[in-house]
């Protein structure tokens, strides 16, 4: 079929079986296609021989295997092109022999066939929960793919981080739900029939779970009470590093998910919406000396995993081995990998679970100048990228502020959404800490930036929002660990029972809880990760460790848009509102300056009193404003915004601080207000009546806008109460205003506050201009 | 199922027709055909996949080695591909790159 190359290197030189070939390049590692053939090079430190394992797709036992000559090892390197291969059908693999001394660290068996740690596509799973044959000489087989994708003029996006808002998503529970009205349910097709709903709702970076190829199986098992299957959900356990997960392509079955994932990437992108993979370079599906030989174990153990000086597995990662990724050929393999996931399939980011086992030595002690994270943060190829560490491991290092950076590394922020839950629950001694948390945890990345700092309350791991506030305690019993098995330091509030309740009150506060957290969430400094489903209110029943369930535990009830659409517009508006505002979105650190001498401080705390916080152990309040001079770290201009937050079970009598002549606090958030008017849309804030003070409510939180007037046709608002009752009516009028703002026409800001003050007093409707941006 | 494409461009349309399935082992044709019409230059390329069976990642890589030689500017039709096919068209995106159409011209 092929039509042989002129060029005189690519010809046979050797024949098995039928099957030509020659002497192959030793790099790239991994199987390549070159004229007329593939070149396969694999390195392996203590093999003794190897040979290449050709099957045809699906069949039980290979067509040809070709024991690679001595000649076409060069150092530790197999290397051979086989000529006239269907590059479609065909699986392959590799037998390597050599010693099995476990205590020497080499556990080689030829009697199984291996998948090439190089592989960029894995066959042998190809439909999610297909029923594997446990019997298969070969069940998880190397496969080909063509790298002529037709990107068109896709590139990563290369967003600020400061400017991203994540959302943490599984690409499975994302539209498996019945309600998600998908067509491909539960595939990465499927998100794409959603990506208007993202763009809706405002963000622009998803970051998927795990989408490396693992095996749903692993460690399945029945619950012990229900029968239900419970399996590898999440899939926090690598099979193959460079190959997506076919299960997740409703065309994984014809073998195309690779154009299905880089089709979603590429739509994601057309619609300005990053991709950040979740990547588990801490561990592999290989478990400990009791697991499967898939691929690194038979191919060389000493060099993959940490072993103990007796040959058994470190288990840094809490689940059977612990890669070893500071020996130079895995942190090669790990950089290889995301170089090409980058170049590849224009991965915008990485979020790197575990991360502080990238950190440790090949003997388990943590590392000062760790090489893998140096190498990948002075990568070239990786120079845009976003790399994000959890910054902790299952053997006890907590680094949250103290990981290698290089200047380049964020984390996600876990002593933020500690801090933040605490708050919310109504513990005391936590002002300072809000303040930090506020203003990008400048105690945590003194030198490092708001963006070090990836902000969340929420995650996969633990409870969801909603589980948070109606929760005490974790009810982990579909798990079928007898509920032992989850975190037990939740911190969070049920807001007065235990799981699904009817009581309306209870109910009303779970919802401005909500609205609470997520309002703090969106006004700090840093990088804002939501978590799927939060902005309508998921449950996942009070479970917070749902790695093991493929139902509707997991799976996201689209119907809860409806059923809590006060949530979901009102996650929407915090969204567009940190979207427009600037100040928010700062890249380094507050001065507590006024270094324009506009006589403000980029950031300053308030209390029950203007410009005096409570720092007390008791207060459960805090107010901060930002003066938009200083937005973008003084580099852009916005409006002032202040915030104040209290959690104590009374409301609060707030003095506001005074505005700049000619400026004016309008309310953008009030979660104290029923759905309706807890918030008004950008540029169409209500005004407020009383400039000089505000109640807050118990548990409730403010932002408010400071800025010109806008054409005030109404008698000003002077209490919550009103706004409330003359929200409604104001809004297609405020509407009216905000186009006469852009379209740069009547502008009213200078209104004599002693009539502001007095409700019975007219507006004077005098003609200012605008102060210039 | 065996494969057969035929080729014929009148008036600056190239027309194919295909039938049987598209995988690996017939691509190749598919490649030469779409390569011969080439040489006229064409505005339109029409495939006529009625009885197109079964179209494997080979096959999408076919349109898509289409449109990289014929142009971004010339327009793909498929004419009453089969519900399957247009599933793999769906799932892999390569929907937005083609005309669906049940007759030609539409």
């Amino acid at each position: 079929m092929a039509e042989y190359d002129l060029r005189i290197d690519y010809y046979p030189t050797h024949e098995h079986q039928d099957i030509k070939y020659r002497r192959g390049h030793v790099l790239p590692f991994g199987a390549t296609m070159v004229p007329n053939g593939v070149n396969f090079s694999v390195y392996s430190s203590a093999a003794t021989s190897c040979s290449l394992v050709l099957f045809e797709k699906n069949e039980p036992q290979p067509f040809a295997e070709i024991p690679f000559p001595d000649e076409f090892r060069i150092g530790n390197v197999y290397c051979m092109v086989v000529f006239d291969l269907d590059f479609e059908r065909l699986e392959y693999g590799y037998r390597m022999d050599g010693p099995f001394e476990p205590t020497q660290g080499h556990r080689f068996d030829k009697t199984k066939i291996l998948s090439d740690p190089y592989a960029k596509a894995m066959g042998g799973r190809d439909t999610w929960l297909g029923p594997p044959n446990w019997d298969n000489v070969y069940p998880f087989r190397s496969r080909l793919v063509f790298e002529d994708f037709d990107w068109e003029h896709d590139r990563p996006l290369e967003k600020p981080i400061e400017d991203l808002i994540v959302y943490e998503m599984h690409v499975r529970s994302f539209t498996m739900h019945p309600s998600s009205g998908a067509k491909y349910k539960g595939s990465f097709a499927g998100i794409r029939e959603k990506i208007p709903y993202l763009k809706e709702l405002g963000v622009n970076c998803v970051e998927l779970l795990p989408i490396y190829e693992f095996d749903e199986w692993e460690h399945s098992k029945q619950h012990p009470d229900t029968g239900e299957t419970l399996i590898n959900y999440w899939g926090y356990s690598t099979v193959n590093f460079f190959s997506p997960k076919s299960g997740y392509a409703a065309a994984g079955k014809f073998g195309m998910q690779v154009d299905e994932l880089k089709t979603l990437i590429k739509d994601l992108h057309a619609n300005n919406i990053e991709v950040f993979l979740d990547v588990v370079f801490n561990h592999t599906a290989e478990g400990d000396h009791r697991g499967p030989t898939i691929s690194f174990k038979g191919i060389d153990n000493k060099t993959y995993y940490m072993l103990t000086p007796e040959g058994y597995y470190f288990n840094f990662s809490g689940t059977g081995n612990t890669l070893n990724c500071n020996n130079p050929i895995v942190r090669n393999m790990v950089l290889d990998c995301l170089r090409y996931w980058a170049s590849e399939y224009h991965i915008d980011g990485f979020r790197f679970d575990l991360a502080a086992i990238l950190g440790r030595a090949q003997n388990g002690a943590p590392l000062n100048n760790p090489p893998l994270l140096e190498s990948l943060a002075a990568d070239p190829i990786l120079a845009k990228c976003k790399l994000i560490a959890e910054a902790w491991d299952a053997g006890g290092l907590y680094q949250v502020g103290s990981f290698p950076a290089y200047g380049r590394w964020a984390e996600w922020n876990g002593k933020y959404r500690d801090g933040i839950r605490k708050f919310l629950k109504g513990d005391t001694g936590l002002i300072g800490e809000i303040a930090q948390c506020v203003q990008g945890s400048p105690w945590l990345y003194p030198t490092r930036g708001t963006t070090a700092g990836i902000n969340f309350i929420t995650c996969h791991d633990g409870f969801t929002l909603y589980d948070m506030v109606a929760y005490n305690d974790k009810h982990n019993y579909a798990n079928g660990e007898d509920n032992n098995d989850g975190a037990n330091d939740n911190e969070s509030w049920n807001c007065g029972a235990e799981g699904e309740t009817d009581d309306a009150y209870i109910n009303a506060l779970r919802h401005k809880q909500i609205k609470n957290a997520l309002s703090i969430l969106m006004v700090s400094q840093g990088v804002p990760m939501i978590l799927m489903g939060d902005e309508m209110g998921r449950t996942q029943w009070g479970n917070n460790n749902t790695y093991c369930h493929d139902s509707e535990i997991n799976w996201l009830d689209w119907g809860l848009k409806d059923k809590n659409a006060d949530l979901y517009n009102f996650t929407k508006h915090l969204i567009a509102f940190r979207m427009a505002h600037p100040a928010l979105r700062n890249r380094h650190h507050f001065s507590h300056n006024d270094w324009k001498g506009t006589g403000y401080p980029d950031i300053s705390f308030h209390g029950n009193t203007a410009w005096q916080p409570d720092w007390s152990s008791n207060s459960r309040m805090l107010a901060f404003m930002l003066d938009g001079h200083y937005a973008k770290n003084g580099s852009d201009f916005d409006d002032y915004i202040y915030v104040a937050t209290n959690m104590y079970w009374e409301s609060a009598y707030l003095e506001l601080p005074k505005l700049p002549e000619g400026l004016f606090w309008h309310v953008s958030v009030n979660t104290d207000m029923p759905a309706g008017t807890d918030f008004f849309p950008v540029n169409k804030e209500a005004l407020l009546g009383d400039q000089y003070h505000f109640i807050l409510g118990s548990r409730a939180t403010i932002i408010l806008v400071g800025r010109p007037q806008l054409i005030p046709e109404e008698m000003p608002i002077t209490s919550p109460e009103e706004v409330a009752a003359v929200a409604e009516a104001q809004v297609p009028k405020a509407a009216t205003a905000a186009k006469a703002k852009t379209t740069k026409a009547k502008v009213v800001p200078a209104v004599d506050t002693t009539a502001v003050l007095d409700p019975a007093a007219p507006v004077k409707k005098t003609k200012t201009t605008k102060p210039k941006k | 199922m065996s494969f057969t494409v035929t080729s014929e461009v009148t008036g600056g349309i190239a027309k194919l027709t295909l039938a049987g399935s598209l995988d690996s082992s017939s691509a190749s044709q598919l490649q030469a055909e779409i390569q011969k019409v080439a040489g006229e230059a064409p505005t339109e390329l029409v495939l006529y996949v009625a009885d197109l069976t079964f179209m494997a990642s080979a096959g999408l890589r076919m349109l898509v080695f289409a449109k990289q030689k014929l142009g971004t500017s010339v327009n793909i039709y498929l004419v009453k591909p089969q519900a399957q096919i247009i599933d793999t068209l769906q799932m892999t995106g390569i929907i937005h790159s083609v005309h669906i159409v049940d007759t030609y011209p539409a």
